[in-house]
């Protein structure tokens, strides 16, 4: 976490609190806000040291502290010294002889992240005592820290490798070999255990206990045997786990999934958002080469905080899956022949525009973004189509994970592409199908057999488009199919339960020949009305916002990467 | 630009000398030391320090040493080496070590012979040895496999033996 980031959550947080406290930093006088509420409780409470610090940019080192879980102050990283007013017996302050108050300094240091800010407070961060201090505590952290960087996972974004480059010393007065822990100690399904590497921050405690509110880990045995383990008879399973091996500070937790695949320092992280479910946790995707390693939550306290679910994290692999749709196919008397995109598209566009209106039936997935959707209605009203699309209903829960497994569910809500339940119209479609007045079906990411048109069916239709990631059983059935591009490939947003607009990036060009989904609707747009449609998100993003009054003032830009709420999201559909 | 022509003296006209003299030039080489060598069948003995092509070592028990850190691969400038890490996969045959690449690949037909993976690696693991000599008759051969570079790599003695103190990895 950067410090940049840090501060411009606490400028978040602060907004509503209008009492500030001015104090001292380094000779520098700074203010910040007289109160922050609590991570947990959300109660306003005193600011500390650190807090004050991070509000201003000033960075003092920490490792069990984290700005989103209650203080445990036990890493003793964040000493710092600090002076105090000096005050007569009518609790005046006492005056130097130049005007200026008097203060004296306290005699022991005092740690940041539990001391909190009073008046007039001055707050030494860079006096040689600090410094020594900084360097004894590493030292200690060390003592049985081994020193594999080269094997451990955390290598290069690990705050303790950090912290013994820019604070620690090259040696140390310890000469006794190290304590012996026990290792790849697999702590739950999905994280392995370095007890030797743990630190004993008890961040991943607090998590669980505070944040997860399954508390599963604690710490056990006495003084330098100390362990990070479950409570006998607990499993560490649930499904907010691998958060602990995001705030470690350390290679203690490692997740199973990531771990020893790649070296941080390898991995491209792109702003984007999670399409599991309807929640549009932000995450970052780190990839190389076009593959993606892991997902990681990005904080945006309007969403999702600091955190993401497991099942979100881990639902990555069907990107880089062998069996990805990656090239254009027509069927024709039987035979699936490759063509190019140029070639297809006309096809499509020919048979669509010497089609009747009212002939066609358009199916597009709320796993598809704003965009695609926006352009998917337009061409539905073009073309005066019937349109549906599926709800994916799973398993929620109260902290992030949403029921509704898709990521833009209101998007298709908002352009109207569904009858009041999801997947209402499909028999009438396939009804129409069958009677022979829906003549070509579109669809977009949906699975039409899946929905409840039969193959049978199916194959009565003069057009069969099929636009999607990994091959189904419609895929098979389809005339042309177009292999699409999935989030990770292409820039979009999502809008989330709460009717959140958020921007999601691209991690790397689609794979193979596969292209964008809003690609595709442009160009069969520009070539039924014969006329430019915008081919960039931000382009369609920008003209959909000026079209569609739900989205009114928003623009791609202003978007940032934490994204807008919609203005009105109680009856903000169109049509 | 037009070049003019010297006009030559009268000595240099006369030819015979100028032959003469170039003659005395070689039969003064028939009687010095010889400065070339007969290569590929003598060698040189090269200097200490020379960088030759980069193998991979193991240590004196037989070890594989590297540990799959990449870093030589990401200090490596035309990018000639790829590594595939092993993932989280428990091999009873690796003894105590937690990690080793599952591949390593090293593309000849890239290498500069620069030296900084020697320099970067952490385990000691890879040097650049006195080969110099890379005739090959196709591209693929050129990219030099894990096996292939252990093997051209032999064995080169650990002094520090650290993992032969490290007890199993699974002990609790």
């Amino acid at each position: 976490m950067t410090e940049k980031k840090m501060s411009n959550e606490k400028k978040v947080q602060a907004k509503e609190e209008v009492p500030v406290i001015t104090f001292k930093v380094d000779g520098q006088t700074v203010s910040a806000p007289k109160t922050l509420p609590h991570p947990v409780t959300g109660k306003p409470e005193p600011i500390t040291i650190i807090q004050a610090c991070d509000y201003v940019g000033i960075r003092i080192p920490r490792l069990c502290y984290h700005p989103k879980l209650p203080v445990a102050g036990n890493c003793r990283m964040c000493l710092i010294e600090y002076g105090m007013p000096v005050l007569d017996q009518n609790r005046k302050p006492v005056l130097n002889p130049d005007g200026s108050p008097k203060i004296r300094k306290m005699p022991r240091q005092a740690i940041a992240c539990v001391t909190t800010v009073t008046p007039g407070m001055e707050v030494y961060t860079k006096t040689e005592g600090v410094t020594r201090s900084r360097k004894a505590v590493l030292e200690f952290l060390a003592l049985s820290h081994p020193l594999d960087c080269p094997i451990c996972d955390k290598a290069g974004e690990c705050m303790f490798q950090e912290y013994v480059h820019q604070y620690g010393q090259d040696t140390s007065y310890c000469f006794e070999p190290k304590l012996e822990k026990p290792k790849k100690k697999a702590i739950s399904s999905k994280i392995v255990l370095d007890n030797e590497r743990c630190i004993l921050c008890t961040r991943c405690v607090r998590f669980t206990e505070d944040i997860a509110k399954v508390p599963a880990l604690g710490i056990l045995n006495r003084g330098a045997h100390n362990t990070i383990a479950t409570y006998p008879g607990t499993d560490f399973e649930h499904n907010y786990t691998l958060n602990t091996v995001d705030i470690c500070p350390v290679g203690a937790l490692t997740s199973r999934d990531f771990r020893f695949q790649m070296r941080t320092w390898f991995l491209s992280e792109t702003p984007s958002i999670c399409p599991n479910c309807a929640t549009g946790c932000n995450i970052f995707i780190h990839s190389r080469n076009a593959q993606i390693y892991r997902l990681t939550p990005r904080e945006n306290d309007e969403v999702n905080s600091s955190w993401m679910c497991d099942s979100g994290r881990l639902n990555y692999k069907w990107v880089n899956d062998p069996r990805r749709l990656l090239n254009v196919l027509w069927e024709e008397a039987g035979n699936r022949v490759e063509i190019d995109w140029e070639k297809a598209l006309q096809k499509i566009s020919a048979t669509l525009k010497a089609s009747p209106k009212g002939s066609t039936a358009i199916l597009v997935s709320a796993r598809q973004s704003t965009e695609e959707i926006f352009l998917a209605s337009r061409l539905a009203k073009l073309l005066e189509a019937q349109t549906d699309s599926s709800a994916r209903i799973g398993e929620g829960d109260a902290f992030l994970l949403n029921a509704d497994m898709n990521p833009n569910s209101k998007a298709i809500e908002i352009f109207g592409l569904v009858a009041a339940t999801p997947g209402e119209s499909i028999p009438k479609i396939a009804q129409a199908i069958e009677a022979g007045s829906i003549r070509n079906l579109i669809t977009i990411g949906e699975n039409p057999v899946e929905m409840g048109i039969e193959a049978g069916v199916l194959s009565r239709l003069d057009l069969f488009v099929v636009c999607d990631i990994l091959g189904n059983k419609s895929t098979l059935e389809a005339q042309a199919l177009l292999p699409g591009a999935s989030f990770a490939e292409k820039q979009g947003t999502f809008i989330n339960a709460k009717g959140r607009v958020q921007r999601f990036g691209k991690a790397f060009n689609p794979l193979g020949d596969s292209r964008p989904e809003y690609w595709i609707l442009s160009s069969i747009l520009s070539a039924l009305t014969d006329q430019p449609w915008p081919e960039t998100p931000e382009k369609i993003f920008n003209l959909m916002a000026a079209e569609v009054p739900a989205f009114k003032g928003m623009t791609w830009n202003e978007l940032g990467t934490s994204g807008m709420n919609l203005l009105s999201t109680t009856n903000p559909t169109e049509k | 630009m037009i070049v003019r022509r010297k006009k030559m003296t009268l000595w240099e006209r006369l030819y015979l000398p100028a032959i003469i003299g170039g003659f005395a030039v070689s039969i003064k080489h028939f009687f010095r030391k010889k400065i070339t060598m007969r290569y590929p069948e003598e060698k040189w003995t090269l200097p200490a320090g020379y960088r030759g092509i980069p193998y991979l070592v193991k240590d004196q028990h037989g070890r594989v040493k590297c540990v799959s850190c990449q870093l030589c691969e990401f200090i490596c400038p035309p990018k000639a080496i790829k590594i595939t890490p092993p993932g989280p996969v428990d091999n009873p045959e690796l003894g105590v070590v937690e990690k080793q690449p599952l591949e390593f690949e090293l593309n000849m037909t890239r290498c500069i012979f620069c030296g900084y993976c020697e320099e970067v690696c952490p385990e000691e693991a890879i040097f650049l040895m006195d080969d110099y000599s890379l005739c090959k008759h196709s591209r693929e051969e050129m990219i030099l496999n894990k096996e292939k570079l252990l093997e051209l790599g032999g064995i080169r003695e650990d002094r520090l033996m650290k993992w032969k103190n490290k007890h199993n990895p699974l002990r609790s």
